[in-house]
């Protein structure tokens, strides 16, 4: 499958990417020779085949409810960009 | 054109665990901002997820106690989306194969007619953060404290026709689950938040209409407004040669409307896919069986004992069961008087009418169940008449005194049983009142039945109340006969 | 000092040869000098590292210390460790500290490990010739025209340039065995859950693995025993005990079948990298294995499989690097989606982004089906391959990659031709098996490594056959000439 400077577009604002315009036709094309190499995966038959989405059989463990994190607010927020009293700052939400 | 709604309710209920889904942070509502949001809640880098039993557990019981199928493999999933309040830029829940499958819930209208709303199924998630829009130079704060908190998504059918019908079974929910222990629903800290999917068709139409998706109602009494708004809007605009649009509208509380959210409807492509970073969450037989064991008793089943043991009305057993908090309170006041009907009476009348005029919940009663079923253990017994178990239960009310038997004692409420006594204070009245007596005797005998009121009246006030009225009654008829 | 191994420098170290502090010394002189022209370390922490060594020294002192107390190593820069910048190779988080060490690094610490610094990487460990980086690209020791190999293109050139003698890696789809093939060193990727990958930043959750790189396998041996280990901080992590991995080391040869995948010695591979792989199949025949031909008919499909599954987890893990809450942040965003996609398109570099976009297209709306989950149906294919070989053989051998080091920037401007080269390292990661790189030769100049195959959790197997070779063979014994 083929992606245009469109479809590039497209997926770098589904993954919030900003890609300079002077690059999409490059990454269309790096895209498009990539896809080409997955889709060798079409020529094999999977119908009756499980998808497997993790290399062993071993299920989720589950953790006992208790309360082990303390309050650590100064220090998780020693590298946050932008703080006030305690609240990550970004520019105004508008629902 | 009649026209009939079709109503479908996504209902999220914050689980009452003490840590969050995925961290070890603590679930307390109210810190402050940040405070407990630790490293995995904040999605910093190398942190991973372990999933907490007791979410599982929670969520296993509401399987249960809407007799769902168990998913004895459930998966977790993320769904992938930028937001602030959304620290990992995805949300881990469940999609394909939830924790709960199929079920069903029995609701309880105005009129006392019962009907059965389909659950479709319902899935484990955390929550996301707030965002906080006061003024930070004109930024947008974050707090990231409820984020991952546990959620349990329910998602019903859409068996709901009306939106009265959407708040019987919202409150059928919020009874279950504080029945379950597995949430405090408070609406109000948003315990327990809601979206509904509301579409309109011709009446006696099979295939569905259009339908917009509420968010963002927190209350019982918004949810009744902003669907029958929904409702409204959508046939005006039907009515009008419009068509609705699928589409997410944000109900606002302040100015009773709802309005479209377009801007987050966007390009919406969620990608979910099986989150790498959890298992598979296998639940066996034993688990399950265990968990059934550890069932309380359950409102329809309460109700049931209510009716069927106690000899309550179906009325008065489904409002006294209609919350755990409810039916713990009537049952404690039951077991200390001895008499279920009195103390249905009382909690359903005395209580909570002060209860609404107050505007308190039952759990925030000032009078205990152990002093109301004490107070009315006093009336059985003819310690105290009706009229002074109103003045016992006020004083109880404003704390001044601890039980019953103080106040009557405290204010002498006792009633006066001692017919001599009784006797002295209608040998008073009648001397008091000779005319009203030579009236009475005058009267037709079957006019009479009218009069004696005037002294019943005269005597209570003179023994300030403490007169056992049955007495003052048969006294009274003998002495003004004479 | 240093030209001894881990386990030479042990013995040094308990008899007293040298100390910690002198050793610790030695290699940040070494480091010093040379690493100008290699660029494998993104930072040195020398001041922690002497501060370590004295520790380690007090330790042994007070006769506490371990089998590796006091001896110094280096952390690929996608492990956090507390209080030291933690970069993954990007400029994304050029500027953060991690508040945590990784559960790895914790466990090393504990033994009185001393930390020279972090290791330079592909950005956030995609690539395999360490070029990605945004702190520049590692020259390969043994020619400064070739690349390292990668991801852990840092660790592997530090090792062979004796800056360091061992440090850990990661390795998702042969970051681990690529450089260390390429840079004459020995390297493990253990099975997937067998070390911790609590705080080791996610590439791809599901083929994410941290594990040893030293000069030896008996040095790995020593590191994994370490490192390994149940971690109920990581959902995946394996509730399995840990072996002595160095008491395995001496058990004879023979008897033991290995097998030689007919997919792996096909089309594609050079012949140099054959003739040097054959050599190795000889020596081992001496030794009592027995080789037998065996196949494993999907290998092709890995390259295909793993560029979904991995890009696309990638997409999702690498969503939380978005300005918020750490790492850089555009300057005057505008607004929300502003400050989202400045700060992600200037954090990250052009592979990241393409890989980002791969993953993310892969898992969009109508393209799942074909993309990701046929991706998950072939990784169970190839996973059944991989299990029924291990009906027949024990082991397998084959070739870590089709060539040598390649030349710097021959590669780099084709995303496609460099994937090629991960064709027989994908699989192992996609089923999860333990694999391992030993130096095996030389070709035109440039080490060639084999590699060693394991059933699941066989990772003493492997390096019992590594160390036995090693007994007869010097390709781990030398040293490129800076």
């Amino acid at each position: 499958m083929a992606l245009n400077q469109d479809d590039v577009a497209k997926v770098a604002h589904l993954a919030r990417l900003a890609i300079d315009s002077s690059n999409t036709q490059a990454y269309a094309d790096d895209l498009t020779s990539i896809l080409a190499l997955v889709d060798q995966m079409q020529t094999v038959d999977t119908q009756q085949v499980d998808p497997m989405s993790h290399p062993l059989d071993a299920t989720q463990r589950l953790r006992p409810d208790e309360v082990t994190e303390a309050d650590q607010r100064n220090l998780l927020q020693q590298g946050a960009p932008a703080v006030e009293q305690g609240l990550f700052l970004v520019p105004k939400v508008i629902e | 054109m009649q026209w009939e709604a079709v109503i479908g309710l996504e209902v999220h209920v914050q689980l009452a665990t003490q840590s969050k889904i995925f961290s070890g942070a603590s679930t307390a509502f109210g810190a402050e901002p940040n405070s407990q949001a630790c490293a995995v809640d904040l999605g910093l880098p190398g942190v991973l997820p372990v999933l907490n039993e007791k979410a599982v557990e929670m969520a296993v019981k509401f399987g249960l106690g809407v007799k769902a199928e168990i998913g004895r493999r459930s998966i977790f999933e993320r769904k992938n989306y930028f937001y602030p309040d959304l620290p990992k830029g995805y949300q881990t829940t469940q999609m394909d194969a939830p924790i709960v499958g199929p079920g069903v819930v029995d609701i309880v209208l105005e009129d006392g007619a019962e009907r059965s709303i389909r659950i479709h199924h319902a899935h484990l998630e955390e929550d996301a953060g707030k965002s906080l829009h006061e003024d930070f130079q004109g930024m947008t704060g974050i707090d990231l404290n409820r984020a991952g908190t546990p959620l349990l998504e329910i998602v019903s059918e859409p068996d709901m026709r009306s939106a009265k019908e959407a708040v019987a079974y919202l409150k059928s929910i919020h009874a279950l689950v504080t029945y379950l222990g597995i949430s405090d629903g408070n609406m109000a800290e948003g315990s327990m938040r809601c979206d509904a999917n509301v579409s309109v068709r011709p009446k006696g139409q099979e295939t569905l209409g259009t339908r917009c998706e509420i968010k963002n109602i927190n209350s019982f009494r918004f949810i009744e407004r902003a669907i029958n708004h929904e409702i409204e809007r959508q046939i005006e605009l039907i009515e009008d040669g419009g068509r609705v649009v699928q589409e997410t509208r944000l109900y606002d509380a302040d100015l009773d409307e709802t309005r479209s959210m377009r801007s987050k409807e966007e390009a919406n492509d969620y990608r979910y896919f099986p989150c790498p970073d959890l298992l598979p969450v296998d639940l066996d037989d034993a688990y399950i069986d265990y968990l059934r064991s550890q069932m309380p008793e359950l409102p329809e089943e309460k109700k049931a004992r209510f009716v069927e043991e106690l000899g309550l009305s179906v009325y008065d057993a489904n409002v006294l069961a209609s919350s755990r908090a409810m039916a713990e309170y009537f049952d404690r006041t039951r077991e200390i008087c001895g008499d279920a009907k009195q103390a249905a009476n009382w909690v359903m009348g005395e209580l909570t009418g002060r209860l609404n005029k107050e505007g308190l919940e039952i759990q925030q009663s000032p009078v205990a169940a152990e002093q109301l079923g004490g107070l009315i253990k006093r009336i059985i017994d003819n310690t105290i008449n009706g009229k002074a178990a109103k003045q016992v239960f006020a004083a109880l009310w404003d704390g001044e005194g601890h039980t019953a038997d103080d106040i009557i004692e405290a204010k002498g409420l006792k009633q006066v049983t001692d017919t001599g006594a009784i006797e002295r204070v209608i040998d008073e009245v009648m001397a008091n009142n000779p005319a009203q007596v030579e009236q009475y005797r005058a009267a037709e005998p079957d006019k009479r039945g009218k009069m004696v009121g005037f002294f019943v009246g005269q005597v209570m006030k003179a023994s300030k109340g403490t007169a056992n009225p049955q007495m003052v009654n048969q006294l009274l008829k003998q002495k003004l006969e004479g | 000092m240093i030209d001894l191994t881990l386990t030479q420098l042990a013995d040094g170290l308990a008899q007293g040869d040298f100390t910690s502090r002198e050793l610790t010394d030695a290699y940040l002189a070494r480091i010093a000098e040379h690493d100008a022209q290699i660029n494998s370390f993104i930072t040195v922490t020398e001041d922690s590292a002497r501060q370590a060594a004295e520790a380690a020294d007090a330790r042994r002192a007070a006769g506490q210390a371990s089998l590796l107390t006091g001896i110094p190593l280096a952390h690929k820069d996608i492990f956090c460790t507390q209080g030291v910048r933690t970069s993954c190779g990007s400029k994304m988080l050029d500027n953060f500290v991690a508040p945590y060490s990784a559960t790895v690094v914790e466990k090393l610490d504990q033994e009185g490990m001393v930390s020279l610094g972090k290791t330079n990487m592909d950005e956030f460990a995609m690539g395999s010739s360490n070029e990605s980086s945004f702190y520049g690209p590692v020259r390969n020791p043994w020619d400064a025209q070739a690349v390292p190999g990668g991801s852990s293109g840092g660790s592997a050139a530090a090792i062979a340039a004796r800056l360091t003698p061992a440090a850990t890696g990661t390795d998702t789809g042969g970051s681990i065995r690529q450089p260390a093939s390429f840079c004459g060193i020995t390297g493990l990727k253990p099975t997937y859950g067998r070390v911790s990958r609590w705080g080791m930043i996610a590439y791809a959750s599901s083929l994410d693995q941290g594990g040893p790189m030293a000069r030896t396998a008996e040095d790995c041996a020593l590191l994994l025993s370490a490192m390994a280990g149940f971690d109920p901080k990581d959902s995946t992590s394996i509730q399995r005990g840990v072996p002595d991995y160095r008491s395995a080391l001496d058990s004879p040869l023979s008897g033991l079948t290995i097998g030689l995948p007919k997919e792996y010695f096909g089309d594609g591979l050079d012949a140099s990298v054959a003739d040097v792989l054959q050599a190795a199949i000889r020596e081992l025949e001496a030794l009592g294995v027995t080789f037998k031909d065996v196949s494993l008919p999907n290998t092709r499909l890995a390259i295909p499989s793993y560029y979904v599954i991995a890009p696309a987890e990638a997409s999702s893990n690498l969503s939380r690097f978005d300005g918020v809450r750490f790492g850089h942040r555009c300057e005057n965003p505008q607004d929300l989606e502003d400050l989202y996609k400045r700060s992600r398109g200037e954090g990250f570099g052009a592979e990241v982004k393409r890989r980002i976009m791969i993953g993310t297209y892969a898992l969009s709306e109508g393209f799942y089906d074909a993309y990701y989950r046929k991706a998950q149906q072939i990784r169970r294919l190839l996973t059944q391959d991989f299990l029924a070989a291990f009906n027949e053989v024990d082991l397998l051998l084959g070739p870590v990659a089709p060539t040598t080091a390649f030349n710097l920037g021959s590669k780099n401007n084709d995303p496609v031709q460099m994937y090629l080269e991960d064709i027989y390292t994908l699989g192992i990661n996609l089923a999860g098996l333990p694999g391992m790189s030993v130096p095996a030769g030389f070709a035109a100049g440039r080490p060639v490594g084999m590699q060693l195959i394991g059933p699941h959790f066989e990772e003493a197997r492997l390096l019992n056959v590594a160390h036995q070779y090693q007994r007869v063979t010097d390709h781990h014994q030398q040293a490129p000439a800076l």
